[in-house]
């Protein structure tokens, strides 16, 4: 087969790509040594689904452009708004800009937000079980906070790793939100500190931890979401599996070298 | 409209032209995938091409492996941004698979099918002429499971959700059909050249 050029042709678009758009910072804030939590107002605001991602790109003076993927921590009830919460990576080219740089009243544009695998559908019947790895909370944060909008939601168990309380990003908002929603469990497995709470984890999530968290669940698992670091994503969802949940219905998202 | 502040990394001089729009260099090899990864021993392994519903041919992973095989280096691009220079691949071309059932490709497009369910689309022009292969080894090693060990699918001038990991046969289909990621907003095609990312870019 030589139309290699024409095969591939057929396939130019036929609809305008979706553009990039102007987004205002309106904060900056700090949320761990490590983390920060940056708000944008988008030019043209669009409903989305929790769990889901919006790209940033930034431009320098010269016109060299980059840009990445961010979980939105905000969840769709809070229209106009999207919250990214950004991890600085030690070789990273993006994300120290939003640590040193970026202030309320700087405009980035974004694009999104987008994919729709990662993402929970309040509607879907069934028991949904979150966990995330450091910074991996992100999307669960969309998700447990929209939760706190929805009629009647399924049951979710939110496990959580991270070294220790002062990593754990919004830890007391989750807190206040197991406190506050019904069927709502919240569990931090911390690595490195001994945790406040008898109901929390002073270890790497094992296979008698997920068994724990899902006995707390009370019903069994439909809907699983893994996210964090690649070698803890493959741990936890291998973990499930073992503990009966079918591959099908565990969906990860795993953050790169990068 | 510039960023205020924002400097940048540009990519060293002599790999710029290598690196298409919107992509950054990355130094290892990071993990993406839909969800848990399927560990499949090379004893259950087996590799089906089709033909529509049709089974031409079935090989196990003794048969698979005793075709002939090839090996290239290439520059792969994952629609996350990351892109990595000089990735080296062992494994069978789709062209020797063709050949090894006896068979010129009969439609222009084809479905890779896994082991975990996942499905992508791909034409026919893009992995045959020496572009796309089967790969067993990366780095002159086993390929392992996280990376779509035994053995996945490499076209490396698509975006690399294309080459799907944990393959089990490709599909010959009289359409171009959207496998999973399509399915979900993700480009019909992929070229990394043209930052086809999403459904109408």
């Amino acid at each position: 087969m030589t139309d290699g050029a024409s095969t591939t042709g057929e396939r130019a678009p036929s609809v305008a790509r979706e553009p990039w758009q102007p987004a205002t910072i309106t904060a900056v804030s700090r949320l761990t040594s490590r983390v920060v939590s940056v708000t944008l107002r988008p030019e043209r605001w669009r409903p989305f689904l929790a769990g889901q991602h919006a790209d940033v790109r930034l431009t320098a003076e010269d016109g060299y452009r980059t840009h990445r993927s961010y979980s939105i921590a905000s969840p769709p009830a809070a229209e106009g708004t999207l919250e990214l919460v950004i991890e600085l990576l030690g070789d990273g080219e993006v994300s120290p800009f939003f640590h040193e740089v970026a202030a309320a009243g700087d405009t980035v544009e974004i694009r999104g937000p987008s994919a729709s695998h990662f993402a929970w559908r309040p509607e879907e019947p069934g028991a949904v079980f979150l966990a995330a790895g450091g910074s991996g909370v992100v999307p669960f944060l969309s998700i447990v906070r929209q939760r706190a909008h929805v009629t009647a939601p399924s049951p979710m168990a939110l496990l959580y790793s991270a070294r220790s309380w002062e990593d754990v990003i919004a830890g007391e908002e989750l807190l206040a939100h197991e406190q506050a929603q019904r069927g709502l469990v919240v569990s931090f497995a911390l690595t490195r500190q001994a945790p406040r709470r008898s109901s929390d984890f002073a270890a790497r999530i094992d296979a008698s931890i997920v068994a724990e968290m899902m006995a707390r669940l009370g019903e069994p698992v439909r809907h699983a979401f893994v996210c964090g670091a690649q070698r803890f994503v493959g741990s936890v969802a291998d973990l499930l599996v073992g503990a009966g949940v079918p591959a099908q219905s565990i969906r990860t998202e795993r953050y790169g070298g990068s | 409209m510039a960023t205020r502040g924002f400097v940048g990394r540009r990519p060293a001089s002599d790999h710029a032209d290598r690196v298409p729009p919107g992509q950054h260099l990355v130094p290892d090899f990071p993990v993406l995938s839909a969800g848990p990864t399927p560990h499949v021993a090379t004893a259950d392994w087996s590799f089906t091409l089709k033909v529509g519903p049709r089974p031409v041919q079935v090989w196990t992973w003794d048969e698979f492996n005793a075709l002939p095989r090839s090996r290239y280096t290439r520059d792969i691009h994952c629609v996350t941004t990351w892109s990595k220079l000089d990735t080296r691949w062992e494994g069978v071309l789709v062209d020797d698979i063709l050949a090894a059932a006896g068979i010129a490709a009969p439609t222009a497009y084809l479905l890779a099918h896994s082991y975990d369910g996942y499905s992508t689309n791909v034409p026919v022009a893009d992995v045959i002429g020496g572009k796309a292969m089967v790969a067993t080894h990366f780095d002159d090693r086993p390929l392992e499971a996280d990376h779509g060990g035994p053995a996945r699918l490499v076209v490396p001038h698509l975006y690399f959700w294309k080459s799907a990991k944990w393959i089990h046969g490709l599909q010959f289909t009289a359409h171009d059909e959207a496998g999973f990621w399509e399915l979900r907003g993700y480009h019909m095609y992929g070229d990394p050249w043209r930052e086809q990312r999403f459904t109408h870019d």
